[in-house]
């Protein structure tokens, strides 16, 4: 099934980005955006039909794991070239700005590809044309097998807006109401026309790169120590001290969830993957004299 | 001769490089600790140390660019680009400064550098992470692309590239790497850019593959009841003509059978150039065999229908050879 990657990951720092945007603002991603797409509006079966390449995935199983898009909740077609959606997110601002349309566009994107040319060009053009763009780097600490360290020569990686003239921002990517807080600042600041902002959120990659990387090469109790400031755990802590739900209700709605996930695995498993001819479709507008 | 995989080979290739040749570096994403992601650079931090051996940033522009600066400078760089994809983000590096160091320098800086990259569709990883993109590299003068079909000329067709004083983009089919095969290893094994190979003889028809689709060819032969001649080009730029015509000469009838789209795909090149110089001998039209002009498709299926297999190039050789006329191709309703 090509390249399932793990999304534990971030997914809470996600619910946080989706949360803080209109429901018809732009998104670009990575490939690792199947958190992001849930949390964007998309659905259990839209996103595992597309996983395991059923017609109902949401662009009809020929993308699979790396490619999902729902354009009417603002989700742009996944990028799995590292870097390209910053660009990208660039044009969608762009498109706000001379429309006018008061929408903020969101590139979503890792640490590792703040090393990459389209992070540079991109975050620059948006800063001298003051582009309505929150640019959301989630710093999980490793690209592929490589540790931030050493591939990236400054700790921060927030401070390379300085470099563009716009605000940079250190976020806690483990607590969704931070993560919540710091992008609805940014896209209010780019909604008022004042240009885009570099947010980065600290969080970690809990499993490996992709399925079959066991992660040999972190240290020794890197993970453990991310795991007890586990977003989930401190949110569902939090709420319960608000007295919004109580430890029971809590289990309850998780339970549901997992409930709701196993249904949705049942239902996409009796869903048809796509014959033939669905790969001579959406080549081009005109789909004759494309053979 | 060592049995081992493709990955294996190629590593041990460039190990061996290294050892007689102090100015052979290597870098790319994750080749130095993790040894590759396909490993095939396994072992050779240890051997060699992180001087000549260096994990790089996700920055292709960058680490290509630089090689093509060591190379100009008296290195002799050997790249890894993980999926031919990401190319895409370096090709300025490669064909329009790379390659044409040498022309605007008359000839006083040479880029004997090697860019490796895997390449191909078969194992899911769907549109932005399985094509071939050869034909990015066909037209773009001053520089070298040769292929892998297997562990067997693996070996040395890596050590000519790394030799060679020119750029080499040497790709290797992805789905080949864990293939096992008879590896003749050592500075004598080395396989001369330029030179196809005659993998298997025959007389009715001429079948000329490249890459993946050598092995696709082999099994075909194998099982055909007709008597092909299977051609590995080896290298496409330059690609041997000299053996292709000679073998279409005997045999009058050319089968090109090609991972890449229809339209453009490399066979085209050698179609036109057999058809015209063996205009008056041909007994049967050329045909090619190839995926059909589209995104490579997610599912399994429907990426085993997209492949150029062994079962459809024999149908369609069989049709050509029992008809004299071109078959069409699956998707227009032709033999599978
Ligand atoms: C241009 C390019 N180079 C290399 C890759 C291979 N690759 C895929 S993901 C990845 C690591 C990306 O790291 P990061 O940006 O931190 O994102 P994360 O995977 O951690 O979310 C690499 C190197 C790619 N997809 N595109
Ligand atoms: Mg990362």
């Amino acid at each position: 099934m090509g390249l399932p990657i793990p999304v534990k990951v971030k997914k809470r720092s996600r619910v946080g980005i989706a949360a803080a945007l209109e429901p018809n603002d732009p998104v670009t991603c990575t490939y690792r955006g199947h958190g992001l797409a849930l949390a964007l509006g998309l659905t259990i079966e839209s996103v595992l039909g597309e996983i395991m390449g059923r017609v109902s995935g949401s662009v009809g199983g020929m993308g699979g794991s790396m490619h999902l898009c729902e354009p009417s909740v603002g989700l742009l077609p996944t990028f799995a070239i590292v870097g390209a959606g910053i660009p990208v997110a660039a044009g969608a601002g762009l498109t706000a700005q001379v429309l006018g349309t008061g929408q903020v566009a969101a590139a979503v994107f890792g640490d590792g590809a703040s090393n990459i040319g389209a992070f540079h060009e991109g975050v620059n053009l948006a800063a001298i044309w003051k582009l309505p763009v929150v640019f959301i780097c989630e710093n999980n600490q490793y690209g592929e097998y490589s540790r931030i360290d050493k591939t990236t020569p400054i700790e921060n990686i927030a401070d390379r807006a300085v470099s563009f003239g716009i605000p940079g921002r250190i976020v806690d990517g483990q607590d969704v109401d931070a993560v919540i807080e710091a992008v609805s600042q940014a896209a209010a600041r780019a909604r008022s026309g004042a240009g885009p902002t570099l947010l980065e959120l600290k969080t970690y990659r809990y499993a490996g790169h992709s399925r079959g990387d066991a992660a040999p090469y972190r240290p020794e109790g890197e993970l453990e120590q991310w795991l007890q400031r586990d977003p989930i755990d401190q949110y569902r802590e939090r709420l319960i001290q608000k007295g919004l739900i109580d430890f029971k209700g809590a289990q309850k709605l998780e339970e549901s969830v997992a409930n709701r996930v196993e249904e949705a695995v049942g239902t996409v498993l009796r869903h048809q993957q796509p014959g033939p001819q669905a790969m001579f479709r959406n080549i081009l507008a005109d789909e004759t004299g494309r053979r | 001769m060592p049995r081992m995989r493709m990955n294996q080979a190629i590593a041990q290739a460039i190990a061996d490089e290294m050892r007689s040749d102090p100015t052979v570096v290597v870098f790319g994403e994750d080749v130095a600790e993790a040894g590759g992601p396909f490993k095939t650079t396994d072992g050779l931090l240890i051997e060699f140390g992180p001087n000549r051996v260096r994990d790089t940033p996700i920055s292709e522009m960058g680490f290509l660019g630089a090689a093509v600066g060591a190379a100009a400078t008296g290195l002799r760089p050997v790249v890894e680009i993980m999926f031919i994809e990401f190319l895409g983000v370096a090709l300025d590096q490669l064909v329009t400064q790379g390659s044409k160091f040498r022309y605007l320098s008359a000839g006083k800086v040479t880029v004997p550098m090697t860019i490796r990259a895997s390449v191909g569709a078969g194992l899911g990883f769907a549109a932005q992470h399985s094509q071939t993109l050869e034909s990015w590299m066909l037209a773009s003068p001053g520089l070298k692309v040769a292929s892998a079909s297997g562990a067997e000329n693996a070996y040395g067709l890596l050590r000519s590239a790394i030799q060679d004083e020119d750029p080499v983009v040497f790709l290797e089919p992805r789905r080949l790497y864990a293939v096992r095969g008879d590896v003749k290893v050592g500075s004598n094994a080395a396989i001369p850019l330029g030179q196809a190979r005659i993998v298997r003889s025959g007389e009715d028809v001429t079948i000329v593959a490249f890459g993946s689709t050598v092995r696709v060819a082999v099994d075909a032969a194998e099982q055909a009841e007709f008597s092909a001649e299977i051609i590995d080009l080896q290298t496409l730029v330059p690609w041997d003509r000299q053996a292709v015509l000679e073998s279409v000469a005997r045999t009058k009838r050319l089968v090109i059978v090609e991972e890449n789209p229809y339209s453009f795909g490399w066979g085209t090149e050698i179609a036109t150039k057999v058809a015209s110089e063996l205009f008056g001998d041909l007994e049967a039209p050329v045909l090619r065999v190839t995926t059909p002009d589209v995104p490579v498709p997610f599912g399994k299926a429907l990426e085993e229908r997209f492949l150029p297999s062994t079962s459809y190039l024999l149908a369609q050789t069989r049709y050509l050879l029992e008809t004299g006329t071109l078959p069409r191709p699956w998707w227009e309703g032709g033999p599978t």
